[in-house]
């Protein structure tokens, strides 16, 4: 059997497994992610990722990243990191391509390499406040696959479907989030 | 109730449906004492919660009854789609001609376990009975809870209460969920000259026919309809999973057919914001998934039966729409297609999963003596249909039978 064989370095009995048990209790599957952004200058903000709260505590060890947002200088800015509208086609890109990847190894698919481009449309008035009518977000996003597979084309056709299904990002741009900001 | 009931029966069937009286049946043959309460009239979701123009997606072979003879059926091959009338005296007939002890116009306000089994408290007094059989399938509108957040003043119904176009005020009509009650709804009121808006999750395609045959002819050889409910991979997803976008008779009905037809096809309704709808940008991937699933359908029958046929043309995804003012005027009413669901609030007992689901194994509850039927892949993929009361009935009634049989039995309730 193939099912053996196939290796995507994702633990698919772990994962199955925690399904299996968060059914039963469902509290422990209220996660709240957090990160942290402080202004340097311009618009360059850090930005850090440590803790979480899961599985019905808070979740600290070993884990600090670190990353840098800022605008290019076509925006009259520093470069000093990438457009926080990037880092949203970052994530997108980082979550579908984890389902990939999950979804291949459950279904004894085995990936030699996988390749995403993911582009975002923009109108920039909207931001500037030019034109009252554009969205501040994107107009449209666009994501193509690249996908070297032990798998027929329909195959990999539906790890990339499936891998949106179940996307929390694909979901969050897909989808209205109500988000609330205050100050302290 | 502090005293026993003076009338007793062995078994309680709650629903006089094609399914309650499939057992009913079966407990008749096994010389089962037996009564059947109903709410109204035997089979009276099917005369009081369809629409006018309903038809079964099932073909006239799949209206097989336990004791109920050809006859009535017409030919084992014949692709004839009941309507709901015609649904309604078909288990009318069948209660008839099984002689089946109904108790019309009894509502069952109350199953709680007691001394004998189970006390069921009715609108005409109460019962004893050792052991009580649910069969009052689907009778609930499912809502969304964005739902109560619809501008205040615009008309909306479910598919459950909803009869005919003319029921509905003027004005475009945005219908929420696409499997086969809103489909066949879109496109009823579309052809009724209103513009009709369809919101579209996940959904289920399948061709009406395929290679000169009913898809369900296909499905029943491939012996799909039989798989098991405790074989399936994932159950719970199989139990929910929303019906073929199908319509009774011979012609196809997808978002392709709608789309020429003039619908607008939308993605999910994701929220309500300022009077506006917010559809979900997902509508691609809905459809993507949904072709995937139904060109992997149709290459298992080719790969069963050899041969093989014409794929479908995949859907086209229109244009994104994001967001529709439901306070300019265009939207004149919502019809909300979004499922149905059994109604057990009667049932005093513990039996009740985390998301207020009775829960069962085959129909088989934790409660000796109490028994589901007439759900959505209850014992095989068939008990989806009309057609699985069948063998249901007869798997729920050996296990009763078997219970009947044991000794322990009058201590176990």
């Amino acid at each position: 059997m193939t099912e053996t064989t196939v290796d995507n370095g994702v633990n698919v009995e772990a994962l199955l497994g925690a399904r299996a048990a968060l059914q039963e209790t469902p509290e422990a599957a209220k996660f709240t992610w957090r990160a942290t952004n402080t202004w340097v200058k311009g618009t360059h903000s850090k930005s850090k990722v440590e803790g979480f709260f899961g599985l019905g505590e808070e979740q600290e060890a070993g884990r600090s990243f670190e990353s840098d947002g800022d605008h290019p200088p076509q925006f009259a800015a520093d470069n000093q990191g990438p457009t926080p509208v990037e880092t949203v086609l970052v994530a997108l890109g980082g979550c579908l391509t984890a389902g990939v990847a999950a979804v291949a190894q459950q279904r004894g698919i085995q990936l030699n390499s996988v390749t995403a481009t993911i582009e975002g449309d923009h109108d920039i008035r909207g931001i500037l406040g030019a034109d009252a009518d554009v969205r501040n977000g994107f107009t449209g996003v666009r994501v193509n696959y690249s996908i070297d597979a032990d798998a027929s084309p329909e195959d990999i056709e539906a790890l990339v479907a499936q891998s949106q299904k179940r996307s929390a990002v694909f979901d969050i741009l897909t989808n209205p989030t109500a988000v609330s900001v205050s100050v302290s | 109730m502090t005293s026993v009931p003076s009338r007793r029966t062995t078994v309680a069937v709650i629903g006089a449906g094609h399914s309650g009286l499939a057992v009913s049946h079966r407990l008749g043959a096994e010389g089962i004492d037996h009564v059947v309460l109903e709410r109204g009239q035997v089979a009276h979701s099917w005369r009081t919660q369809r629409w006018d123009s309903l038809r079964l997606l099932t073909p006239g072979w799949m209206n097989r009854l336990p004791g109920l003879g050809d006859p009535l059926l017409g030919p084992a091959e014949a692709d004839e789609f009941l309507t709901a009338a015609q649904v309604a005296s078909l288990v009318a007939g069948y209660a008839d001609v099984i002689a089946a002890p109904v108790h019309e116009n009894v509502e069952v306000h109350r199953v709680s376990p007691g001394p004998n089994g189970y006390l069921v408290e009715t609108s005409a007094g109460p019962w004893s009975a050792e052991h009580v059989v649910l069969a009052t399938g689907s009778v609930r509108g499912v809502l969304p809870a964005l739902a109560a957040e619809l501008p205040p003043g615009l008309p909306s119904v479910h598919a459950i209460d909803y009869r005919r176009p003319s029921q509905l005020p003027p004005g475009g009509v945005l219908v929420v969920g696409a499997a086969a009650s809103g489909v066949q709804i879109a496109a009823e009121l579309q052809a009724s000259g209103r513009q009709v808006t369809l919101a579209v999750g996940e959904h289920v395609r399948v061709p009406r026919r395929y290679r000169g045959r009913d898809i369900f002819a296909w499905i029943e050889e491939a012996g799909i309809l039989d798989e098991r409910w405790d074989e399936l991979d994932d159950i719970t997803r199989a139990r929910r999973l929303s019906s073929f976008q199908l319509v009774g008779g011979t012609t196809t009905l997808d978002l392709n057919t709608l789309q020429e037809a003039g619908v607008r096809v939308v993605g999910k309704l994701a929220g309500l914001r300022d009077g506006a709808a917010l559809f979900s940008g997902s509508l691609a991937n809905m459809a993507a998934l949904a072709d995937l699933k139904a060109n992997r359908l149709l290459s298992g029958i080719d790969q069963t039966f050899g041969g093989s046929g014409e794929r479908l043309e995949p859907t086209r995804v229109p244009e994104p729409l994001l967001s529709l003012s439901l306070t300019s005027g265009e939207i004149g009413s919502v019809v909300w297609a979004t499922g149905i669901k059994p109604d057990h609030a009667f049932l005093d007992a513990d039996v009740f999963d985390r998301k207020g689901a009775i829960r069962h194994d085959g129909g088989v509850t934790d409660l000796p003596g109490l028994y589901v039927t007439g759900l959505p892949v209850l014992r095989r993929r068939r008990s989806t249909y009309i057609d699985g009361a069948r063998d249901d009935s007869a798997d729920l009634v050996a296990h009763l039978s078997q219970r009947l049989a044991s000794p322990t039995r009058r201590t176990a309730g």
